[in-house]
């Protein structure tokens, strides 16, 4: 066997999955819904996600019952009314990314598409966003609108000036590569 | 020669590939565990007339406003019961997510009430079945006038108070039972009205009709009553009806009192013969202190 194969082989065996694979470190998710008598913000700080830098492929888990509000009362709505928790723990998203040049540096823009599932309720959905490198992790952003009539929450009539019909939603995950040794 | 270089690659690269087409999301799902306690086993603090499980939220400051018109049988003379009315006031404090603190006076025996309520165990997916919360009481009742009171009735018989354990159970999101053994301890009691300390147990529930609304119901039997005490057991229903920071609650029951020594000792009315008072408990919640 040529020793020059050899070499080859390892480092076709070390090099590309394990520096293209990235866990989130820390994630912030916080919908934000603007009303007509009440702003209402909620911070989810339990997000995890995983991202394949190679092929693209992203995913994340929101525990749904981890998203904290100023209100305990609203929470508690939050959860048993609107969000079903119960019923629905996870909010998730399955997808895609494309436009990630792992050899650029800057922040890059970039589409997220693939299936986000809320309330038990899934759909096909396209994100836009930036990755931005960072030592050697990464930093993911995104901003985008949930219309809350598309994952079937259903706002009663008494409140309707009280929740929005669409909620802005802000992702904020910094990543770092798996199996850092 | 080349083919074994064929071979081996495949051999050191397959399993890589595998590894990649995991199924990330599956992956991530495993490693998140599901919500382990279950929450709003009742909409409000209130089932009928006495306590659920529920504390009130850190932080939050419940205003109670509780009324009982008179009884229904009372005919149109009485505008079926719609010419008496019974009152109490009250607040609520969530110190911790665990532990409330309440006062309220209540027009019945002008009785001025303070309580604790503590969560000592939260019923959990896979774990706890039961919540259970502590609650305890002292009313002070200021009727009669010091100078109106018979002659040695001393200020401290007065006082009464209450021990409950409160013990929940949601079976599924829309259907909750609860058991509320009690104690009522007065220390004054008149002849032909029992003991000192009285025993009771309550049993209740509720059925959620809509996301916002559920129907209520609670009794309290009374296990060691007076054989000449003229006295009921304590019956109610109430429709929850939630709203924001509100829940309304429309009663019906056979009691006037909105307090445990009123409405477990002191139920006067027959319910199966029409001594039904129409009834509310509106709450108001304010957040006090904001949440991190």
């Amino acid at each position: 066997m040529h020793k020059s194969f050899i070499i080859i082989l390892l480092a076709a065996y070390w090099m590309p999955v394990h520096a293209q694979k990235f866990t989130t470190e820390k994630t912030s998710v916080v919908f934000y819904s603007h009303a007509a008598i009440e702003d209402i913000k909620a911070t989810n700080l339990k997000t995890s996600g995983l991202f394949d830098a190679g092929t693209g492929d992203i995913a994340f888990v929101v525990p749904v019952n981890e998203f904290q509000f100023a209100k305990s009362l609203m929470q508690e709505h939050f959860n048993e009314k609107y969000m079903e928790t119960e019923k629905y723990p996870r909010s998730t998203f399955q997808g895609k990314i494309t436009g990630y040049d792992p050899g650029a540096a800057g922040e890059q823009k970039v589409v997220a598409k693939g299936k986000l599932t809320v309330h038990g309720v899934t759909q096909t959905v396209e994100v836009p966003g930036t990755i931005a490198k960072q030592g050697d992790g990464l930093l993911m952003n995104a901003v985008f609108v949930v219309k809350l009539e598309d994952y079937k929450i259903q706002i009663p009539k008494l409140l309707w000036q009280n929740i929005a019909e669409q909620v802005e939603v802000t992702l904020n995950f910094s990543f770092k590569p798996n199996n850092k040794s | 020669m080349k083919k074994t270089h064929t071979l081996l690659l495949i051999v050191f690269l397959l399993p890589r590939f595998a590894y990649a087409q995991d199924d990330l999301l599956g992956e991530l799902e495993k490693n998140t565990p599901a919500p382990t306690y279950i929450a709003q086993t009742f909409k409000g603090s209130r089932l009928v007339n006495g306590h659920t499980v529920e504390t009130t939220g850190a932080g939050t400051l419940e205003f109670i406003f509780a009324h009982r018109f008179g009884r229904l049988n009372g005919g149109a003379y009485e505008l079926f019961g719609l010419d008496d009315a019974f009152v109490r006031i009250g607040l609520e404090y969530g110190v911790t997510g665990n532990l409330s603190v309440g006062v309220g006076r209540n027009s019945v025996d002008k009785t001025i009430d303070s309580y604790l309520k503590y969560k000592l165990l939260r019923q959990s997916q896979g774990g706890m079945p039961v919540t259970v919360t502590a609650f305890g009481s002292a009313a002070y009742q200021t009727s009669p006038r010091k100078e109106d009171a018979p002659e040695g009735f001393e200020n401290s018989d007065r006082l009464a108070y209450t021990g409950q354990l409160l013990i929940a159970r949601k079976f599924t999101s829309g259907f909750s039972l609860q058991l509320m053994p009690t104690i009522v301890h007065k220390n004054f009691v008149a002849d032909n009205t029992g003991a000192n300390d009285q025993v009771a147990i309550g049993v209740g529930g509720r059925v959620k009709v809509s996301r916002s609304v559920s129907l209520n119901a609670e009794y309290y039997y009374r296990v060691n009553p007076d054989t000449a005490t003229p006295y009921k057991d304590a019956l109610g229903f109430a429709i929850d009806i939630e709203t924001g920071g509100h829940v309304f609650q429309i009663v019906l029951t056979n009691t006037r009192g909105m307090i445990e020594r009123a409405f477990i000792t002191e139920t006067d009315g027959d319910f199966f013969n029409g001594d039904i008072h129409l009834g509310f408990n509106v709450t108001r919640a304010f957040q006090l202190k904001k949440r991190k």
